[in-house]
């Protein structure tokens, strides 16, 4: 099919969707949405419009981001911009259709922002609102906006014609577009696109093949999965158009099972992309061939690693292999291979969109447009953000986090998930692209930023790390397989209060150690959470092993609770509530917690009336001063 | 459905093996795979049952025993641990009189303590089957689970 009909076709579908005369709501239905109730909303606005007398569409999006405000419910009208509510109930969806729909009324509670020309009423803008201001969404543009299972909504939205141009240009043309738009690899170690597949390119065989690493598992990260799930005809158009600039002509999406959403998406949309002739054979008649098939995961986080990915294709245990050979030169089937992330697949599709220069306007020297990052943790908005590279950690906690939950004071973020590590607050200044992390002792990473609290130990938090990384080690490099095994074993005897300061020296040992012998970026990478929190959070570790106390009354072993002898009314409530018998007094007598017997469960301090507050914890281990 | 009916959805080659582990898994009614599903697969991509049985035991969403109709999956990763993941999980095995790994009496349900999810922004998260729950409350979990027959 011609593409200049497809267009023509999708701008009338989408324009008669903004400018018709049908109002429309939009429901953000992505995990997000649907884990806060999406699916009830929309239940409702059918029942309720298929029993009104108006004539109204429910339209299922993906994920704008802010995840912490959904349900989101967007209102097309005529003549009005799109008007984004958040937290919506479903009682709110009958005020809403009882107000747009008979009476022509707009509800301005909730409201978050409007997209769109907005003079006639005075709403925020959308992307001007202090969450939204600091973000490009070079990347994220159509997630939330479009629906992402209809084809049309993506091509009038600049969709596909990335490809057409592509088409149009000689391969080389299309590398050295990569290469003006300075885009690095997404999925943290920041390699230059252009370069990967210009290896890939130069080699001299019949065959070769494109993967997108969709295995996303680093614990706090879930860009690719909204990506997915909110805009799946992006990743497609980017993956043509490298596997025409690679010259492969069949390319696989490797997503974890994890992920039954974005699958269900990604395979609507190959079979959409497949029927317009954008997917397959001689596409848009230019002689070009490309097909995709989709290979799922099975729980094995290591197969993010790519030669152990490609050996999971291969239908074997997704175990890592050796590099050299690189799999640009032996990879799938040891044929040459590209495996790109699913963001920067997707900013290939972008950068082929827009002009030349687009792209690298945002971000800075080394690290050029924007990237997408996961911001949980104890952060006011969770969500998905997308930012110009460049921008600080502080601009991404406070303005667009709005701050550390409750009030809590910031401690650190964790970049990179289990291969990354914990920026103390102190250095939050420092810009977020590949050099300035990489100085830090962190990395990119694929984009999970976990925000840590006073509340967080940062001893534990290594400790959870290392745990991840022993557990997910495939086991086939002894490095890896028990070197993760010894730092766990002393991360867990200081938490237990039986840590000693040669420990402290042995880690670091161990550490260097295992990221020098490992086989695969999982061992190389897996001690960083570790050594960054002995490097910025040093005095923790002491105050764990030679005072025995832990400063953020995480770990069990070294922290008491006790009763307020001026609180204490002897209601008897945590006498009951003590599952050990640890706590001694008859009702209306001071209560007392024997120390030897209390397992620190906590049961104690929940059970306490607020009121009476009378518990509190300490750092520290009673029995051991004793 | 029929082992042999789910084997003609997939080619002979290699790179079929895991997808054709998920659709074997996902008809048994008990959630796992029976050595007979191990045996067709291997006769399907003429390869042999030890690398199969090498294959399955690497991947934690494959089980060779039997479990319960339905799979909670809870996520355990630092960022639902720092959301109280763990009261969740206390709870549930209250609730179900389950230990993770375990099947409930009534074969109900299986719990599986899993890796990130992938849910941190709705943490703490876990999934039953394909449905994803998020913002978990310990004061939730017994509606949930009435959903699941």
């Amino acid at each position: 099919m011609n593409i200049k009909k497809l267009i023509k076709e999708a701008s009338a579908e989408w324009s008669d969707l903004l400018n018709g005369p049908v109002p429309a709501f939009l429901v953000g239905n992505a995990t997000c949405g649907r884990s806060a109730g999406a699916g009830d909303i929309i239940e409702k606005l059918k029942t309720e419009i298929s029993s009104g007398e108006h004539k109204c569409r429910v339209l299922e999006v993906g994920c704008i981001g802010m995840c912490f405000l959904e349900p989101i419910v967007s209102v097309y009208r005529p003549g009005y911009p799109l008007i984004v509510y958040g937290k919506v109930e479903e009682k709110d969806v009958v005020k809403m259709i009882e107000a747009f729909l008979n009476k022509g009324e707009i509800i301005t509670e909730n409201i978050i922002g409007v997209v769109g020309p907005n003079e006639q009423i005075n709403l925020p803008d959308l992307f001007s609102i202090p969450i939204m201001k600091p973000q490009k969404r070079l990347v994220l543009n159509n997630c939330g906006i479009i629906d992402p299972t209809n084809l049309n909504h993506y091509i009038a939205n600049k969709g596909y014609t990335g490809l057409q141009e592509a088409l149009q240009r000689s391969s080389q043309d299309v590398i050295e577009r990569l290469k003006e738009s300075g885009l690095r690899g997404r999925g943290g170690a920041g390699f230059p696109t252009w370069r990967k597949w210009q290896f890939c390119k130069d080699q001299d065989n019949d065959t070769k093949y494109l993967i997108c690493n969709a295995d996303e598992g680093d614990p706090g990260a879930f860009m690719n999965r909204s990506l997915l799930e909110g805009d799946p005809h992006s990743l497609i158009e980017g993956m043509v158009i490298a596997g025409y600039a690679i010259g492969a002509s069949m390319g696989y999406i490797y997503c974890r099972a994890e992920y039954p959403l974005a699958l269900e998406r990604l395979r609507l949309a190959i079979s959409q992309a497949e029927e317009k002739n954008l997917l397959g054979n001689d596409i848009m008649g230019s002689g070009i061939n490309f097909k995709l098939k989709v290979k799922e995961g099975a729980g094995a986080f290591v197969c993010g690693e790519e030669t152990a990915l490609i050996a999971s294709i291969e239908g074997e245990r997704g175990m890592p292999r050796p590099r050299p050979p690189f799999p640009a030169i032996s990879g799938l089937w040891k044929n040459p291979t590209i495996i790109n992330n699913v963001e920067s697949l997707v900013s290939v599709a972008r950068i082929l969109q827009n002009e030349p220069g687009w792209f690298s306007k945002y971000g800075t020297k080394e690290s050029k447009g924007t990237k997408t990052f996961a911001l949980v943790g104890k952060v006011k908005n969770t969500g998905l953000i997308e930012v110009p590279m460049g921008t600080t950690l502080r601009e991404i906690i406070y303005d667009i986090g709005g701050g550390v939950d409750d009030g809590k004071q910031l401690k650190a973020v964790q970049t990179g998930g289990p291969s990354g590590g914990c920026v103390p607050a102190s250095m939050i200044d420092i810009p977020v692209d590949y050099e300035s992390l990489a100085e830090a002792g962190t990395i990119m990473g694929s984009g999970g930023l976990v925000v840590m609290d006073e509340d967080n130990c940062m001893v534990d938090v290594a400790k959870f790390f290392i745990d991840f990384a022993h557990k997910e080690s495939c086991g086939e490099c002894a490095p890896c397989r028990l070197g993760t095994k010894q730092m766990l074993a002393i991360l867990e005897d200081i938490v237990a209060g039986k840590g000693t300061m040669e420990d402290l020296d042995l880690l670091e040992d161990l550490g260097k150690g295992i990221m020098k012998g490992s086989l695969c970026g999982l061992g190389q990478t897996a001690p960083n959470p570790v050594l960054t929190t002995l490097r910025y959070f040093g005095d923790e570790y002491i105050e764990h092993i030679q005072n025995k106390r832990c400063p953020a009354k995480v770990c069990r072993d070294l922290k008491y609770y006790e009763i307020l002898e001026d609180k204490c009314t002897g209601c008897h409530i945590c006498f009951k509530a003590c599952p050990v018998a640890a706590i001694s007094g008859n009702p209306k007598d001071l209560h007392k917690i024997d120390q030897e017997l209390c397992i620190k469960c906590g049961m104690c301090l929940d059970k306490c009336p607020v009121k009476f507050s009378a518990i509190e914890v300490y750092p520290g281990n009673k029995v051991m001063e004793d | 459905m029929e082992r042999s009916e789910i084997l003609k959805q997939f080619g002979n080659d290699d790179e079929n093996l895991i997808n054709i582990l998920h659709a074997l898994q996902n008809n048994n009614s008990q959630n796992y795979l029976e050595k007979d599903d191990l045996k067709a697969a291997a006769n399907h991509l003429n390869i042999t049952y030890s690398h199969i049985y090498g294959v399955v035991t690497y991947y934690t969403m494959f089980s060779l025993k039997p479990r319960g109709k339905n799979i909670i999956r809870i996520c355990n990763s630092p960022v639902c641990d720092m959301e109280k993941s763990s009261d969740i999980i206390t709870k549930i095995k209250k609730i179900l009189s389950i230990g993770v790994g375990e099947i409930s009496k009534d074969k109900r349900f299986s719990l599986e303590l899993s890796e990130c999810l992938g849910q941190c922004d709705i943490a703490p998260g876990m999934m039953i089957n394909e449905d994803v729950y998020g913002n978990l409350h310990n004061a939730d979990l017994a509606s949930i689970f009435e959903k699941y027959k």
